[in-house]
């Protein structure tokens, strides 16, 4: 439910955009999301959809780009990739992990006419 | 703006985000030699068009953020200490907090209240003499800085007192959105079940201390108080864990004392300072 309000966020970022760079529309906007993030993609690009309406990114293509989850591991104390929250660790089996990386929600870059 | 196409082509190349631009505008007309290409041309896109490319890398929170910022700035001006308390609904946040607020008796203290609807627990916490206001965040699943910020001018914050945030009862949304406020803890009661912190990981993730609450109702649940530490401290390998009970006083005392402890070091830091 709250990615309607973190697309609100998205719209005045590309508010802000638009007043600094002087351009008339978003062709492609590219959001960098964590494996980690609180966001449910499906729910994004329904939010985005309904949000942009009447702004410069009306219409505009939203790409998704995946981040990986990085766990520190509390058992071998290494810095490891995990595909989900709850997954052991692939080096030693451990299943005592903390997110230190994955939990981005980036707008990376947005291609603008 | 162009102003002989009016294409905007006067490009400007943002460079992470707003913090510095500058400007092109040397591309000219009627020679063949238009510099549309200043942002695909210098970064590497697979499939992008002629169009500019504007990079931003900002977060989407980044808004929320710097309230947050401003928040904590205040916080820490003063040396209050202010916890964001998060739950499902149900788990007794209400019923802890006034709890708290009787037993730290003189301690300084304010509340800001979030629900979607009614004052009812704002008019709660004042009943116990505390002075609250309460955030109706409508059709909102959580508090965001901005919120937070306007509900702090709302009270007389003390210096080294304690600054208690009841969240909307909501354990998804809350996780991501930065109050200013010092940590969040977590209230799970035993009448949830043991996996709410496997279904639910991001907000005992984002909490540092987990108030493990109604343990006097643990006979009656069938539930195992072990395995609900197990779950939480799996998910969250650096969270405490403290079993209380708001009806019984039961661990309210650990409590207290972590909140007291973690109070004076903000206090004795601000003083410093």
């Amino acid at each position: 439910m709250h990615e309607m309000s973190l697309v609100e966020g998205m719209r005045r970022v590309i508010e802000d955009q638009a007043r600094a760079h002087d351009f008339a529309r978003v062709k492609v906007l590219r959001v960098e999301i964590g494996r980690f993030a609180c966001i449910e993609k499906p729910a994004l690009e329904f939010a985005f959809d309904v949000v942009m309406r009447g702004s410069v990114a009306e219409g505009a293509q939203l790409e998704m780009i995946d981040l990986a989850g990085r766990a520190m591991c509390y058992d071998c104390v290494a810095e490891v990739e995990i595909a989900e929250r709850l997954s052991p660790c692939p080096l030693c089996g451990g299943g005592r992990l903390m997110p230190v990386g994955g939990d981005e929600m980036r707008i990376k870059d947005m291609e603008v006419i | 703006m162009c102003t002989v196409c009016g294409c905007g082509t006067g490009s400007v190349e943002g460079h992470h985000g707003h913090e510095h631009h500058h400007h092109h505008h040397d591309h000219g007309h009627g020679h063949g030699d238009l510099h549309f290409g200043q942002g695909p041309a210098g970064v590497e896109v697979a499939g992008m068009s002629q169009a500019r490319l504007i990079e931003i890398e900002t977060d989407i929170l980044a808004k929320n953020d710097r309230y947050a910022a401003a928040n904590r700035a205040r916080l820490a001006e003063l040396g209050a200490f202010a916890v964001n308390l998060v739950s499902s609904p149900g788990s007794g946040k209400t019923t802890l907090l006034c709890r708290t607020i009787e037993a730290l008796d003189a301690q300084p203290l304010a509340v800001i209240e979030g629900d979607q609807q009614t004052a009812n627990d704002a008019d709660r916490i004042r009943a116990t003499g505390a002075q609250a206001v309460q955030v109706n965040t409508g059709k909102g699943c959580h508090l965001d800085g901005h919120m937070v910020g306007h509900a702090m001018e709302h009270l007389d914050i003390a210096p080294a007192s304690l600054l208690f945030i009841e969240n909307v009862g909501n354990l998804v949304c809350p996780a991501a959105f930065d109050l200013g406020e010092d940590c969040k803890v977590a209230i799970l009661s035993v009448t949830e079940g043991e996996d709410k912190p496997l279904k639910y990981p991001d907000m005992f993730t984002a909490a540092r201390l987990a108030l493990l609450n109604k343990v006097d109702l643990a006979p009656h649940c069938d539930v195992d108080l072990d395995l609900y530490e197990a779950n939480l401290t799996r998910v969250n390998p650096g969270l405490e864990v403290i079993r209380v009970s708001a009806r019984t006083g039961e661990g309210m005392d650990r409590w207290l004392g972590w909140l007291q402890s973690r109070l004076a070091q903000k206090a004795n830091r601000a003083a410093a300072e």
